[in-house]
């Protein structure tokens, strides 16, 4: 280990830190010999966790209510900066994980490398991957000013591994008022229900696009989805369509999926998509355009009719049951 | 109500990106467009002023070469007027120093609201608009997909990774708002005519007392790792059996 402290913004919902902020604390853990992570949840049970997968701080901020997290944490952090030697922050790219980077961004006047898809020590720095232009091209990037260097690292970029720590110390930080940047209230939340496997750790996805040809028939996608014991996932074009929520988007703004098996349905293979869904071990593409771009990373690609090949396929799964 | 959209103006994306072989910064010569991203955001200051009864929409911009065509699409929706930012200092700036150039251009004019979309779509950093509000000090809500005006509070729906949330914010303030918020509307013949002699205020970088610097560098570039190409076949009534082989053969069923 050649660095001596990582920052990690760590998200939590109803069922506990996230999987992505796992994967971040992992690899923080592999990089530097001190991991504290900041999270804006009371819970103190968080500290185990974080401990296993290697934290040795956990920094809870306490005052959030009913105000946007990024918005705090990124106070919290450039309060605790002043007197302390951080040689990197990582977040998430959720919208929680942006909002924060920038926030702080400016506060330290330190820019934010983004859309990190691996990190690697190099002498005294930590050098990032981004991945540009659908995959194609992989960019290594690093910073040259002084630390700390920030990261918005993509989901599943590492693997979560619990180490087996002991609970991290626990430290309570309050920020206080905001000012004007502070203003923005939440008055409800609002979550979607899904039933059946997380979109983002389901061994099979399928997804629909454009090619479905309209809202009604994306029952299509679920169906086959619940077939094969997977989830289904959507393009963004459907989802800005409106016909699924945002929260079935697979891509540069959605989920990142690296399943066993990937159905692509009427999906032509925008770069914004296939930056979400490349990780896949198999992929299985149904489309009625041959130049589509999804053909050039599908094992199995299917030129034909969507509406025709998946009611049979469909047809032929329940026959075997 | 004053509105001001940020507008970015990027090369045709029907055709791949590629990068400059020395600098390493994306190749951002030949005609450049308004960013498909950015009609939500215009079309959505536009609605949000005509409910308020009035008020000018600027948009503000950063482009190599005094670039205005994506500028003019926006002017043509019925943007009011523009401040761009050209200056061959500023190319390959990162998204800090960009959010530097738009916050110092977006001061030129009173503001009530300041307006972006949630992430380029030939960048996707997705961090300027709100290194912007912070710059401003104003508060700022992230991945709107459903804005509203009421009483001087903007009350939004807030994507989450879980589902959204419904968050109220005094002005002013900034939003970033999502794909699909609203439907923009086509530029109308009128529009287009009219938006020829809308003024449109060119600057540079010095002008606005910035001094670009560079904090970060690209180290290698290379070719990912290419999956081996597969199967591609075409159907001819039986696909979904080869379909069903495959997912045999993978042990999935």
């Amino acid at each position: 280990m050649t660095l001596s402290k990582i920052w990690v913004f760590a998200e939590s919902t109803e069922s506990g830190i996230t999987s992505t902020s796992l994967e971040l604390i992992s690899a923080a853990s592999k990089f530097a010999d001190h991991v504290e992570v900041f999270v804006a949840s009371p819970e103190p049970g968080y500290s185990e966790i974080v401990g296993a997968y290697g934290a040795t701080k956990l920094i809870q901020v306490t005052d959030v209510n009913d105000r946007l997290i990024g918005t705090v944490v990124a106070s919290a952090m450039a309060q605790l900066l002043s007197g302390n030697t951080v040689d990197a922050i990582f977040f998430a790219m959720t919208p929680e994980g942006r909002d924060c980077a920038a926030r702080l961004s400016v506060k330290l006047d330190v820019p934010v490398l983004t859309n990190v898809v691996n990190l690697s020590v190099d002498g005294t720095r930590l050098v990032s991957e981004h991945a540009i232009f659908g995959g194609s091209e992989i960019v290594q990037a690093g910073f040259t000013g002084s630390s700390p260097a920030i990261f918005a690292i993509r989901a599943k970029s590492f693997t979560a591994e619990s180490r087996g720590g002991m609970p991290a110390e626990v430290v309570q930080v309050g920020v206080g008022d905001l000012g004007s940047a502070g203003k923005a209230r939440i008055v409800e939340q609002h979550l979607e229900e899904r039933s059946g496997p997380k979109l983002d750790e389901a061994p099979v996805v399928v997804s629909g696009g454009r090619g479905l040809g309209q809202a009604e028939n994306y029952k299509l996608v679920e169906e086959l989805a619940k077939l094969l014991g997977g989830a289904p996932g959507a393009s963004r074009a459907i989802v800005d369509a409106g016909w699924v929520p945002y929260s079935y988007q697979v891509g540069q703004t959605g989920k990142t999926v690296k399943p066993n098996v990937y159905i692509a349905c009427g999906i032509s293979g925008a770069t914004q998509h296939m930056v979400g869904m490349k990780g896949a071990k198999n992929i299985i593409a149904i489309n009625k355009d041959e130049d589509a771009p999804i053909f050039s990373i599908a094992d199995l690609g299917i030129v034909g009719d969507v509406h025709k090949i998946v009611p049979k396929l469909i047809e032929a799964l329940q026959s075997r049951t | 109500m004053n509105i001001t959209v940020c507008v970015k103006q990027i090369p045709d994306q029907s055709s791949p990106g590629k990068l400059d072989p020395g600098s390493h910064n994306l190749v951002r010569d030949g005609k450049l467009i308004l960013d498909d991203s950015d009609s939500y955001g215009v079309e959505m200051a536009l609605q949000l002023a005509a409910e308020a009864g009035g008020g000018e929409v600027t948009l503000v911009s950063m482009a190599p070469n005094g670039e205005v065509s994506g500028i003019r699409t926006a002017l043509a929706m019925g943007a009011d007027k523009a401040v761009l930012v050209s200056d061959a200092k500023l190319a390959g700036a990162d998204a800090l120093t960009t959010a530097k150039v738009l916050a110092a251009a977006i001061k030129r004019n009173p503001f009530d609201l300041v307006i972006a979309a949630t992430e380029s779509t030939d960048g996707y950093t997705g961090t300027v608009p709100v290194q912007i509000a912070e710059i401003l000090d104003i508060p700022s809500v992230s991945f709107a997909k459903k804005v509203e005006l009421s009483g001087g509070i903007l009350k939004v729906q807030r994507q989450t990774e879980l589902g959204y949330d419904q968050v109220e914010c005094p002005l002013p303030a900034l939003i970033s708002v999502t794909a699909g918020v609203v439907e923009p509307r086509y530029p109308s013949f009128k529009g287009i005519m009219s938006a020829k002699s809308k003024p449109v205020e060119v600057l540079e970088a010095s002008t606005l007392g910035i001094e670009p610097g560079r904090n970060q560098e690209i180290i290698t570039v290379r070719s990912a790792e290419e999956r081996s190409s597969g199967v591609i076949i075409t159907d001819e009534g039986d696909a979904h059996q080869q379909i069903i082989e495959f997912l045999e053969q993978l042990k999935v069923i």
